[in-house]
């Protein structure tokens, strides 16, 4: 009995600390907004954009990553690993520095227009509905493309082999083979890309805006920064919460496929199909690449040249991104660790670490602003409030990633590791760590990326002094200094890069296989 | 001195009872068809399943409620006897101490032991390194180290070639001898069993048997066991 005690203790701790994190804040939240009389007409205006958008950019990066994910599928060339590679990227980008690459391109100055005009064409804006939109696809056409990639490579050969031998055509293939796994894969992907528009922020902050192109969480910050309405602010966070959790009980549904699978190289099937095919796969693959590369590197050619010229603030605004990634993703494992472990024994370790994915990272800062602006100023809280928020947003991707592993783990070494005797932190150190050592490089890459990128509750708390590296950047861009922000941009891709990096590396190294 | 006491084990449908004891010392085959629950009465001595009722009692003993570690015993599993992750010698390190505070008097016990199955100098491998024989011999040597009084083998060499398997059977006798120590083997091979096994305990129709001469079991047996041995 005391065994179980001391064997549920820490789990226990650590769901309880998270259910506290987000709890708390949405009673509070739940107190403030006392119903919903304080919504104004523009905020059903919002709800309703929040979910046409979402609907639309899922929409849209699943019909386009079909075809790339089709051209992906059956034909090989060089670089081609690494296009699949670079498609995970946008996961860990930070939302700023993309949107700094989007307008490059398609901004009023961008290379888009500059064609237009010298064409005589009428130039486009990016501000609005359509940039909001175009930037989501732009972020989850990989996600998409991904998924539905690895869904062509779920498909047996054999069945392949079966079709080839019955002498099917591409039409056949297609009908018998390919739309079955498709409309078994798209609903997953779609609501995956669903989830993550409803809670967009800095896309709608930095593009949107108005009455036509305002989300739910950017109403919160507006209600917040402009008019300082808190029950209005708590109103509208209630509602996120519904639309959250109605969206994940549809999605709970459906058996999502994983995220961040694909890349696997089976080898090449003999692929007859014809010209016009292959034209039609080329310009999918290379309309991709271009759509998903041409920003970044609008980013790195501005940027590179003005690096030399970022102003001391900037610099200190890194380090200050650099520790809050640190100390956040240090509290990540630390939850996620005991969660994951228990997690196959008791399915409440699993329900607390989901538990985040209830809240948005606006509807969090919302709840803990109302509990602390009675006793301090909210501004000396800007730092540790996202440290908690991003620790609490990352812990349903580390521990979803971390379950599976620990799984096999349990299976295959819990009874070997009971017989002699191999418990506590002896057992950590010589069979837990060792045996989780890639996923959990893996888990706190994302957890040191996500903080490094994030431009979300800081918004509400900082007073402009206090900044993270992507507080400064937007700043920048509202200061129309673009050199810098390009810079600063670029600053920000390769830090969080370079964590990411470090951390899988760091992960892989300790993997003593 | 193993004592099963009116032990019943559940799992589902599935029901086992055991009541009789095995004497010290003795070597004992568990002989069943197929899905009669020889791993499973193995897993419950073990301590892996907890019985439904009953106890087990080791000298008189009751381990019933003992964790799996602090058993008077060692357990050599089908696979996953080693950490892939530890060399052969941390392997060997944990049946001495599960901390691995390993002293130069512990490396010496482990060298020894390697030197007692045949593998002298190969510490520094990971098992992945080893073959399949020398995998098991590396199980077998932790198990020696343990020193445990009672020894179950829930058919560790079962994926090992014929000559391999009765070579291995055989150093596990001889260690048996050595220390003393209390053997019970779950086997599917009458030869086997008559070769090593003065005695067997045959689980089968929802019973494991008390310990009954080997010769005398195999040469007349009951319905059921001769179902399973065909011919």
């Amino acid at each position: 009995m005391a065994r179980r005690l001391r064997e549920i203790s820490l789990p226990a701790l650590a769901a309880a600390l998270v259910a506290g994190l987000v709890l708390v804040p949405l009673g509070a939240v739940v107190i403030r907004a006392g119903g919903f009389s304080a919504l104004r007409g523009a905020d059903l205006a919002a709800l309703r954009f929040t979910l046409w958008q979402a609907a639309l950019s899922a929409a849209l990066s699943c019909l386009l990553a079909m075809p790339v994910a089709r051209a992906l599928n059956r034909r090989r060339f060089a670089g081609r690993s690494v296009l699949i590679s670079l498609m995970g990227a946008p996961f860990i980008l930070p939302t700023i520095v993309a949107v700094i690459g989007l307008i490059a391109i398609f901004g009023r100055r961008g290379a888009l227009n500059a064609g237009l005009e010298a064409l005589g064409l009428p130039t486009l804006t990016i501000y609005g509905a359509h940039g909001v939109i175009l930037a989501h696809v732009f972020f989850n056409l990989p996600l998409a493309t991904r998924m539905i990639l690895h869904g062509w490579q779920a498909i047996p050969a054999e069945r392949m082999r079966l079709a080839a031998s019955l002498g099917f055509g591409p039409a056949q293939v297609q009908r018998h083979l390919e739309w079955p796994m498709l409309r078994s894969v798209l609903p997953g992907t779609f609501l995956a890309i669903f989830l993550v528009c409803l809670t967009s922020f800095a896309v709608a902050l930095t593009l949107g805006g108005g009455p036509r192109a305002t989300t739910v969480e950017l109403a919160i910050y507006q209600a917040f920064r402009f008019d300082f309405d808190l029950g209005r602010a708590a109103s509208l966070a209630l509602v996120q919460v519904f639309v959250c959790l109605a969206a994940l009980a549809v999605a709970s549904r459906l058996t999502a496929p994983p995220a961040f699978g694909a890349g696997l190289d089976r080898a090449p099937m003999r692929f007859g199909g014809g010209r016009a095919l292959l034209v039609q796969d080329l310009l999918a693959i290379a309309g991709a690449a271009a759509f998903l590369l041409t920003p970044i590197g609008a980013i790195v050619a501005r940027g590179l040249p003005a690096l030399p010229d970022l102003s001391p603030a900037i610099w200190r605004a890194c380090a200050t991104s650099l520790g809050l990634a640190a100390a956040s993703t240090l509290l990540t494992l630390a939850l996620a660790l005991p969660l994951s472990l228990a997690a196959p024994r008791h399915r409440w370790a699993e329900g607390a670490a989901m538990l985040p994915m209830v809240a948005s990272s606006l509807v969090l800062g919302t709840g803990l602003f109302l509990i602390a602006r009675p006793f301090v100023n909210p501004a000396t809280l800007a730092l540790p409030v996202t440290l908690l928020a991003n620790a609490a947003l990352s812990l349903p991707f580390v521990v979803r990633l971390l379950i599976p592993e620990v799984r096999v783990l349990q299976a295959d070494y819990d009874r070997l590791a009971a017989s002699l005797n191999l418990r506590g932190l002896a057992r950590l150190r010589l069979l837990t760590l060792p045996r989780l050592a890639r996923p959990l490089g893996f888990g706190a890459g994302l957890s040191a990326a996500f903080p490094m990128g994030d431009l979300g509750v800081i918004t509400l708390f900082s007073d402009g002094e206090t900044r993270t590296l992507p507080l400064a950047l937007f700043q920048l861009m509202g200061a129309y200094r673009m050199d810098q922000a390009a810079a600063a941009a670029c600053l920000l891709m390769t830090l969080t890069f370079a964590l990411f990096w470090a951390c899988d590396r760091i992960g892989h190294h300790a993997d003593p296989r | 001195m193993l004592t099963l006491d009116k032990l019943r084990i559940t799992l589902g449908d599935f029901s086992l009872s055991a009541d009789f004891t095995v004497p010290q010392g003795a070597r004992c085959a568990v002989m069943g068809p197929s899905g009669a629950g020889k791993s499973t009465l193995l897993a419950a001595i073990a301590g892996f399943l907890p019985p439904a009722a009953g106890r087990i009692l080791w000298q008189g003993q009751n381990i019933t409620q003992s964790a799996p570690g602090a058993r008077p015993l060692s357990i050599l599993f089908q696979d996953q006897n080693l950490f892939p992750h530890l060399s052969v010698t941390r392997n060997l390190g944990l049946g001495l101490d599960p901390k691995l505070r390993l002293g130069p008097g512990e490396h010496a016990k482990i060298d020894a032991a390697l030197d007692r199955v045949g593998l002298t100098g190969l510490g520094a491998r990971k098992p992945a390194e080893l073959s399949g024989g020398q995998q098991s011999r590396v199980a077998l040597a932790r198990a020696l180290l343990r020193a445990r009084p009672l020894l179950l083998l829930d058919e560790p060499f079962a994926a090992l070639g014929p000559a391999l398997k009765s070579d291995m059977l055989a150093l596990v006798a001889e260690i048996a001898a050595e220390q003393g120590a209390t053997v019970l083997m779950v086997s599917h091979d009458p030869d086997d069993a008559r070769a090593l096994c003065p005695q067997t305990i045959l689980v089968a129709e929802g019973t494991a048997q008390a310990p009954h001469a080997t010769t005398d079991l195999l040469d007349h047996p009951p319905p059921a066991l001769a179902a399973y041995l065909g011919g």
